[in-house]
């Protein structure tokens, strides 16, 4: 009584089995009559029909959506408007049941966009709202994030419109990139500075308002990533994050080739690598006809031969080189010039990210704000400081000791260029500082002597061929196992490199090319322990005259 | 009539509550014949919402407290040598202190010259009630195209019921007298007069006070079916054992549920949002950035405070108000923490108790939206008729007005074996439940029952106000003396179906340690202000005002050990009437117990099959092979519905 009959669990498998296979014949029967018809160029409504059969089930099939896109605009030329007002309203919400079916398939939203594009009077509200349902069950699908933008574009939405869109979804839930992304296209949209270049600023209080929001948003989670990158991006947009500026120092040395006076001389401007690729280092040889023994100084002006920009540049007498560089001051090098009150945004972002830190001592989004913001407050007043956060976030980050290495090493070559006064800086100590990498070569062009001695570098690399002044270089008690940057020094005389990890004396063959190389230290390499190590160095370097093994 | 009701079952089921109700379902489900009765003219018992008309005839009944007594044949003379009769109680004894105030205008200064207008809007009202009263018959209409015993006796029984409830809306109206608390013993019937005035139109009413539109009572009235006020004021936590329940059965689908759309705690005297969803946090104003960590730092550690037992160990032995002392939390958050989440009183619980219950409370959040709570639309008594249908679907049998007079117990085997109803009917059966209300004194003479403190208010704005008036809240004020209990508080606002636009719904609860006014009325001062004439001058009341309030106390059965009821046979089982805790765990763990000692190895509410894999066979037993065919019926009946509880389930990242 009462007891309903139901189907055993087999009989059911059993009718899904059939069903499925049924399903799939289907599927490859429609799949084959496609590529017939298409091949056949019969681009026709049943075309549309058996790929809507496929789509429906798999949107993600890109090839038979080119093929709807080559029916629809055969039909485009063979029927009236009014027959094609219903087609594309079939395809809209076609394409609406396949978004449903997979709200993250590439090949459909670029259909819609195609679509849409295509029509002469496009419905961009109900696209707009198309995109709020969609964002409304998964706020993260940044497909239609893309499609929104798109249609916002192409529908000139108010910039302020949209970002109370991304207002509001941040609130439902602000682990949400693109809305974050979203916005730091939509605010300089909104705030346009003209005068402050192609990054554009942010006025102040709306930098302060978004800084708050974005506060709020990692001290309530402080492991989303989502917020932290936005913060940099509010912070980085205003240049408050290093950037190196770009500059083209130029370097003149006395050379051999003649010229006449009072006339442009022509010169061959190479890369100190030799290589001829963007770099921001340029070098020439001046003829030594153009120069005169009995001035105290010459001044050349460099003329680029495209556009107008000049450069002066002096050669004092005695001296085998002058040089010049774009204009930048001190501060400028690795970072902009701070107004006030932006130091005073910077130093309120620092005292609540301390606070953070204190609650969250081992959040490394934190731990690398705290960092960076004290670069950008002052580099040099803060290193002490931030070599310490330095060691907490590799202890709590051990994946990423790598990059932290390096770009501590990156930081502290900033502060050791900020420190010497580069005009005259001749003698450079940058040994004990746990080096990793070396960066930031190019601001050491007239250094003679470098002292790289117990750091950690595995290379020396090829932007040491920058350090065309370079006399005498220290780099034992590292680990190097490449010698690559050692390579046309035309004033290198003196090369340390004890306690290193040279394996082969064939790691040494830059050196050949450095014609003024004669004292060469290699003690406590393992090349020294190989059988004819030093008859073999003699016959790679035969004009080094003393090689210590 | 009665004859028609077959002779024997495999279970009875007296009493329309929750735990009834879900436990007819399972058993129906599972094939059991089951008979559900309750002497009342509505589903649910205790568990039941009314209309505002249903309420105040419900009122009457209690105020009255007078035995309905029907004319019944006498059991004794049926029950035979061997046999003992167990008599079942005849009147409600479970609600006590009821108490109602009127505060909305009721325009009496118009009453002479309206008097004449006046009969036709008295007419007017009853006729609303008389709809009304079809209204609630139909759900067992919609059974009786299943089953057709219950509808007779409904069909007979539903114009009865018509001229009391037109009597009811004169009763109540005199309980109304303007700001005066009269107490339910006092009330007078009321004269002619005061009814007409009552009843005066309203658009006479506003075109006479152009202010900002005042709800009168007699608006109140004219709406009273906008409104479904529970008895009990529960809420479900969204991964609760009902809600689970709900979806596997696919009982979900006949109901349709909100979201408690915010939590509230009243501090330092003033109303406050807690947040408490991620989402929350971040958006919330009043909580300092540090506030902001300090909160999520200890919600993320009780999500999974098991895993660091080091974290709390050794606070065991303490309150879990003082181990919050011990956390990096301020004030504010310890109270947010205790009152508003763990929801455990100062003075109660242990650490590990309020743990629990906060990640209790952390886990429903999300899972349908920002707070840990639904509500079902037309209110909490929509559920025990819920599982009421799925029962009818599978085949058992209603009859409400159908009280059992006795159980009859075989004298040798000492267990009961069949009732005898109203009619004299015997009707045999196997396992028979029974709520606890419906036991008489000589059965409880040794039980105590605690008692729950409740009120009802209708008031004419939001605790807290925000943009959108469509707020449903809740509130928990902490007990302020030793020996008191916190009161919970649940406003539920018209978009709820429980109450008319423009006003809302409030429930009081807390258990009792005196009568319900006593206990709940300092509550109702603080958050609320009686509606008074003077007041409209004031343009901004903080507050929001009273427009109508009823006091009284429920009977909680909840933890009576079936060992202290006197002479029950074993397949007697009893099932308790609504506890005074928020959710509905109670209800189900007692149904889901008792359904395994009526049913052992019998899944408890599977879910019912799909129609496609039922197999008709057509030329069997007459009965069977309607009802089979009545199962795909009610699932084409309200397939909008029924996705409801499934969908919510979508991606949170």
């Amino acid at each position: 009584h009462g007891r309903l009959k139901v189907k055993t669990s087999e009989e059911q498998a059993e009718a899904k089995r059939l069903e499925r296979e049924q399903k799939l014949k289907l599927y490859q029967a429609a799949t084959q009559t496609v590529f017939q018809k298409r091949q056949a160029g019969e681009l026709d409504e049943s075309v549309l029909e058996l790929t809507s059969q496929i789509l429906g089930a798999n949107p993600d099939f890109a090839t038979l959506w080119n093929c709807r896109r080559e029916v629809l605009q055969q039909l485009e030329v063979q029927k009236s408007p009014e027959e094609l007002a219903t087609l594309v309203k079939a395809e809209l919400g076609f394409l609406e049941s396949c978004l449903r079916v997979n709200p993250k398939s590439y090949g459909t939203w670029h259909h819609r966009c195609w679509l849409l594009g295509r029509l002469p009077e496009p419905n961009w509200a109900r696209e707009l709202e198309l995109c709020a349902r969609f964002l409304e069950v998964d706020e993260r699908n940044f497909h239609c994030w893309d499609y929104r933008r798109f249609v916002a574009a192409q529908a000139a939405v108010p910039p302020a419109e949209e970002l109370a869109f991304t207002d509001s979804l941040i609130t439902r839930n602000f682990s949400n990139y693109s809305s974050w992304h979203y916005r730091s296209c939509l605010l300089p949209q909104l705030h346009p500075q003209p005068d402050s270049g192609p990054q554009g600023r942010l006025p102040e209080d709306v930098l302060l308002k978004e800084l708050e929001l974005v506060q709020n948003a990692f001290f309530t989670d402080p492991n989303d990533q989502s917020a932290w990158f936005y913060h940099r991006w509010l912070l980085g947009r205003d240049c408050f994050f290093p950037q190196l500026i770009p500059r083209t120092p130029c370097l003149l040395l006395k050379g051999t080739v003649d010229g006449g006076p009072g006339s442009p001389l022509a010169v061959e401007w190479r890369t100190p690598e030799g290589r001829n690729r963007p770099s921001h280092v340029w070098l020439c040889d001046l003829p030594a006809t153009s120069l005169n023994d009995q001035l105290p100084q010459h001044t050349f002006r460099v003329i680029w031969t495209a556009g107008d920009a000049q450069k002066e540049c002096v050669l004092l007498k005695g001296r085998q080189e002058g040089w010049c560089r774009d204009s930048a001051t001190d501060e400028q090098l690795f970072r902009c010039e701070l107004s006030v009150e932006k130091s005073t945004v910077l130093q309120s972002e620092l005292e609540s990210c301390k606070e953070l830190q204190e609650l969250e001592p081992e959040n490394k989004w934190c731990l690398l704000t705290i960092i960076l913001l004290m670069r950008a407050l002052d580099p040099l007043q803060y290193e002490k400081e931030t070599l310490q956060y330095f060691q907490t976030l590799k202890a709590v980050d051990p994946m990423r000791a790598a990059y932290l290495d390096d770009l501590r090493s990156k930081f502290l070559l900033e502060n050791s260029v900020l420190k010497m006064e580069y005009a005259e800086v001749r003698v450079l100590h940058l040994g004990h500082k746990d080096l990793t990498v070396l960066c930031h070569l190019e601001q050491l062009l007239l250094v003679t002597h470098l002292d790289l001695s117990h750091n950690r570098l595995r290379a020396l690399p090829p932007a040491l061929a920058a350090l065309r002044c370079l006399e005498v270089l220290q780099a034992n008690d590292n680990v190097i196992e490449s010698l690559d940057g050692v390579t046309n020094l035309p004033r290198l005389q003196e090369l340390v490199l004890c306690n290193n990890r040279l394996q082969q004396p064939a790691v040494l063959q830059p050196l050949a090319s450095c014609p003024r190389l004669t004292l060469l230290n290699l003690q406590g390499n393992p090349l020294c322990q190989a059988e004819g190590s030093s008859e073999h160095l003699a016959e790679l370097l035969p004009s080094v005259s003393s090689i210590l093994t | 009539m009665a004859d028609n009701l077959p002779s024997e079952f495999d279970v009875i089921v007296i009493g329309t509550g929750l735990p009834e109700s879900i436990i007819a379902a399972a058993c129906s489900r599972s094939g059991q014949r089951v008979l559900h009765v309750d002497s009342r003219s509505y589903y649910g018992g205790n568990w039941a919402s009314f209309s505002f008309s249903g309420l105040l005839s419900w009122l009457k009944e209690h105020q009255e407290n007078t035995d309905i007594v029907n004319e019944c044949p006498a059991w004794q003379e049926k029950i035979l040598e061997n046999e003992e009769a167990i008599a079942l109680s005849r009147t409600d004894k479970t609600i006590q202190h009821v108490e109602v105030f009127c505060y909305a205008s009721q325009d009496l200064h118009e009453d002479v010259e309206e008097a004449g207008a006046l009969q036709k809007n008295h007419a007017s009202v009853t006729s609303v009630n008389c709809t009304e009263a079809a209204d609630s018959a139909c759900l067992p209409i919609e059974d009786e195209s299943l089953r057709t015993t219950s509808c007779e006796i409904l069909a007979e029984q539903t114009p009865s019921s018509d001229p009391e409830r037109a009597l009811e809306v004169n009763d109540v109206q005199v309980t109304g007298e303007k700001e005066n608390h009269c107490d339910d013993n006092t009330c007078v019937p009321s004269t002619a007069e005061k009814e007409t005035s009552e009843n005066v139109p309203v658009a006479e009413d506003t075109a006479e006070q152009p202010k900002k539109n005042r709800i009168t009572y007699s608006q109140i009235i004219k709406e009273g079916r906008r409104f479904n006020i529970d008895l009990v004021s529960k809420l479900l936590y969204s991964r609760g054992l009902l809600i689970d329940l709900l979806i596997k059965s696919n009982v979900s689908r006949y109901a349709e549920f909100k979201n408690i759309t915010r939590i509230l705690a009243f501090r330092e005297g003033r109303v406050k949002q807690v947040p408490c969803s991620r989402a929350d946090v971040f958006n919330s104003k009043q909580l300092t950035m540090v506030e902001k960590r300090m909160l999520m730092k200890f919600l993320t550690f009780c999500m999974e405070y098991e895993e660091h037992p080091d974290e709390y160990k050794a606070y065991e032995e303490i309150k879990f108000s003082e181990y919050l002392k011990t956390q990096k939390l301020t004030p504010n958050l310890q109270y947010f923490v205790l009152h508003s989440m763990a929801m455990t009183s100062e003075t109660g619980s242990s650490t590990i108790d309020g743990l629990k219950a906060t990640k209790n409370f952390l886990q429903c959040l999300g899972r349908y939206g920002n707070t840990p709570f639904l509500f079902p639309l037309y209110g909490q008594g929509e559920l025990p008729q819920c599982f009421c249908r799925m029962c009818a679907v599978f085949g058992g049998i209603y009859c409400l007005r159908h009280s059992v007079q006795c159980l009859v117990v075989d004298k040798e085997s000492g267990k009961c074996k069949a009732i005898i109803d109203q009619y004299g009917q015997r009707i045999i059966s196997k396992h028979f439940l029974v709520e606890d209300s419906y036991l008489s004194e000589n059965t409880c003479s040794h039980v105590q029952y605690r008692q729950i403190s409740r009120a009802v208010l209708i008031t004419d704005r939001s605790v807290l106000k925000t943009d959108s008036d469509q707020q449903i809240s809740i509130l928990t004020v902490p007990a302020e003396e030793p020996g008191t209990f916190a009161v919970r508080v649940i406003e539920l606002c018209s978009s709820t179906m429980t109450c008319m636009k423009g006003s809302y719904l409030v429930h009081l609860t807390c258990t009792s340690s005196k009568t319900a006014r006593e206990d709940l009325e300092p509550v109702v001062q603080k958050l609320f202000t009686p509606y008074t004439e003077t007041e409209i001058e004031n343009e901004e009341i903080e507050k929001p005002r009273l427009l109508w309030g009823l006091y009284f106390n429920m009977r909680d059965s909840s933890d009576v050990s079936r060992n202290s009821y006197n002479d029950l046979p074993s397949n007697v089982y009893v099932c308790s009437g609504p506890d005074c805790a928020l959710g509905n765990d109670n209800a189900v763990k007692q149904a889901e117990a008792l359904f395994q000692q009526i049913c052992p190895n019998e899944d408890f509410c599977p879910p019912p099959p799909n129609p496609e894999d039922i197999i008709l066979d057509g030329d069997n037993l007459q009965p069977e092979a309607s009802e089979s065919s009545a199962l795909p019926e009610a699932n084409s009946e309200t397939p909008k519905e029924s996705s409801n509880l499934k969908n919510p389930e979508e991606p949170s990242k």
